[in-house]
């Protein structure tokens, strides 16, 4: 491990997904020095996992790979991957940060060849496919993965699985003796950009996501179209793998309800607007696919009122004003089978569809309190902006449920927060 | 009971939901309602009565006193609670419809042919008569309440309880003629008028 130098004038950024890469690259494109610990072998976070983005549908690769050029020319950033930050304390202009290292058995010298994937046969869940697939235990995270290096799980470190993989190694990158570290750092200010995860759908007993196969989440579905993804880019169910033809989408799933999240995670309605989108692509103009969502009320928040109004005239999509009540299972078809009262008529339904997406909730990634009780924080346990949090700044959705834009909006306006504090001391030091 | 509803009329003008929100017990969550549905589609009796709860709750707000009023819906209550569980505002529902029910019950504008109205009242006037139910005279009273001959057909239907019930001390043939009372039931009645005092007190009733 490479030598980790920070200052009181360093900015210390956690989490590289999107919201951490910017404020990073903010950071150090300003001149400020800036180490980025992300938990992951790979930078990309969440943003790295969708097929696309709303409103112009584009794919987030382009982006990523805008971002990654900018760190490979940036001397500034120093990336640690598969990195926790155990402990953080001091005060504003003088943190002190304990990191925990994983080790990833695999050095700089990599070239990811992948002769080492193909020398294993073991696999491990994949959690970019958020475990629907199967990985090799030697493995790229992702094709656009950052640093561009394997990892080899340590389920077959001390194995022959591991040797082989070393064997096959031709540039001598795999060191299975590789132990897990602790850095200290030193940080004139801390940008917390910790991000969002998937509120557990299993929770929502009544949509039974615990028990029926054909629910799936919206982070899931998608997943599935994604060409290199667990279902190799096709709409089809996980019980039978026939197409999905009919897709029932429901908002709010676990938002803006006082039994699960009691806020409103705000991008769900534009990702679902987005995923009617895909039946089109995947199925095609003439298909009878057909997509029907459920919501309390369509929220696509400001400048996307357009795209909402767009999705409403595809002859495709139908919209219920309700939220379901509850869903039961077709035993024989392993068709979801959702109930409900619609608050247009009063009318109540029992609709069948070949498969149901929760428009999941967003909540914080990780519990910021458990970390420091330094930071002020929500009901939710999204980060505040607040006098009191010292050199502390959310950036992204661990501030918010945001969407993609608004992110990087949050993640240069914390950057900026942050060098105002170093400049501070490195003025003060000057003086 | 009669003049109450009139006064209650005059006093609220077309002013429903502050009526619901002043007399009917939980009456102010109504407002607090977002009208997702979950309630209706959760309630295991919905398809059988008139206005599922969200639907109640939005001709509160929208001023149809009389239509609530006389509804079916707050009577058919069975208390699972499945609505309170998933109501995403956890609004309390099930007592709010009893609320309703007991509302619209006590200004006598409630509907009359509700059979779970007629057995709650039914089982009021046995209990408190003596304060102690009279299982034969309910179970009699229950059985008659649609017509001679279905009562018959429902009390040969229930025989074998009936018997066993009677078999282990449950039920007092001679309840018909003279049921068992409770010791003072005098002081009985006494409890429940002034509890009736002070409701119409609080609520301006007029008994």
């Amino acid at each position: 491990m490479a030598e980790v130098v920070a200052t009181n004038e360093t900015i210390v950024v956690v989490g590289g997904g999107i919201s951490g890469m910017t404020a990073a690259l903010e950071a150090a494109e300003c001149g400020k020095d800036v180490v980025l610990i992300e938990k992951n072998p790979s930078l990309g976070g969440r943003v790295a996992q969708l097929y696309k983005y709303f409103p112009k549908l584009c794919r987030p690769t382009c982006g990523q790979e805008i971002n990654q050029r900018r760190l490979k020319v940036n001397p500034r950033i120093k990336v640690l991957t598969m990195a926790e930050v155990e402990a953080v304390s001091g005060q504003a202009g003088d943190y002190s940060i304990t990191v925990n290292q994983s080790p990833r058995f695999v050095n700089e010298k990599c070239t990811a060849c992948g002769a080492c994937s193909s020398a294993v046969t073991s696999e491990i869940a994949n959690p970019f496919d958020y475990n629907l697939s199967k990985t090799k235990a030697a493995y790229l995270p992702f094709d656009m993965a950052y640093p561009q290096q394997y990892v080899i799980d340590p389920s077959i470190v001390g194995t022959e699985e591991g040797e082989k993989a070393k064997a096959a190694c031709s540039v001598g990158a795999i060191d299975l003796e590789m132990e897990a570290e602790t850095i200290n750092l030193k940080a004139g200010a801390i940008i917390w950009a910790t991000g969002w995860k998937p509120y557990d759908a299993g929770n929502i007993q009544p949509y039974g996501y615990d028990r029926f196969l054909n629910v799936v989440t919206s982070v899931e579905f998608e997943r599935m179209m994604d060409p290199k993804g667990p279902t190799a880019g096709k709409l089809v169910r996980p019980s039978d793998g026939a197409e999905a033809k009919s897709i029932a989408f429901i908002q709010c799933a676990g938002s803006r309800d006082r039994n699960h999240l009691t806020h409103c995670s705000r991008i769900c309605c534009m990702a679902t607007l987005k995923q009617t989108t895909y039946l089109t692509e995947q199925f095609g103009e003439q298909s009878e696919a057909e997509a029907t969502i459920y919501y309390i009320d369509i929220r696509a928040i400001d400048r996307f009122e357009e795209f909402y109004n767009r999705v409403q005239e595809d002859e495709k999509v139908s919209f219920v004003k309700s939220k379901v009540a509850y869903i039961a299972e077709d035993k024989a078809s392993g068709n979801p089978i959702l109930h409900g009262v619609d608050t247009e008529g009063y009318n109540r339904y029992a609709a069948e569809h070949d498969l149901v997406v929760l428009a999941i909730g967003m909540e914080p990634s990780v519990d910021i309190n458990a970390l420091t009780s330094e930071i002020s924080t929500d009901a939710s346990g999204f980060i505040q902006l607040d006098e009191e949090n010292g050199a502390f700044f959310g950036a992204g959705c661990s501030t918010n449920p945001l969407d993609v834009n608004r992110a990087v909006q949050s993640a240069t306006a914390a950057a900026l927060r942050a060098i105002q504090v170093v400049n501070q001391i490195s003025r003060a030091e000057a003086a | 009971m009669g003049s109450t509803n009139t006064a209650k009329v005059d006093r609220y003008k077309n002013n429903f939901l502050k009526e619901v929100e002043e007399n009917v017990e939980e009456g102010d969550w109504v407002r607090m309602c977002m009208q997702c549905g979950v309630c209706a589609g959760s309630c295991p009796l919905g398809p059988h009565w008139d206005h599922p709860p969200q639907e109640i709750f939005m001709m509160i707000r929208a001023g149809k006193r009389d239509e609530v009023l006389a509804s079916d819906s707050m009577w058919m209550c069975t208390s699972c609670y499945n609505c309170i569980v998933r109501c995403p505002r956890e609004l309390p529902i099930t007592h709010i419809m009893h609320g309703l029910a007991n509302y619209a019950h006590r200004l006598g504008v409630a509907h009359q042919e509700n059979p779970t109205r007629r057995f709650a009242q039914m089982f009021w006037n046995n209990v408190t008569k003596t304060g102690r139910a009279n299982e034969l005279k309910i179970s009699l009273g229950l059985y008659f309440m649609d017509g001679f001959m279905n009562g018959i057909k429902k009390s040969l239907a229930m025989k074998k309880i009936g018997i066993g019930m009677f078999m282990t001390g449950r039920l007092d043939p001679f309840g018909l003629v003279q049921g068992r009372g409770c010791k003072g039931s005098g002081d009985i009645d006494k409890m429940l008028k002034k509890a009736f005092e002070i409701e119409d007190h609080r609520k301006g009733y007029n008994s």
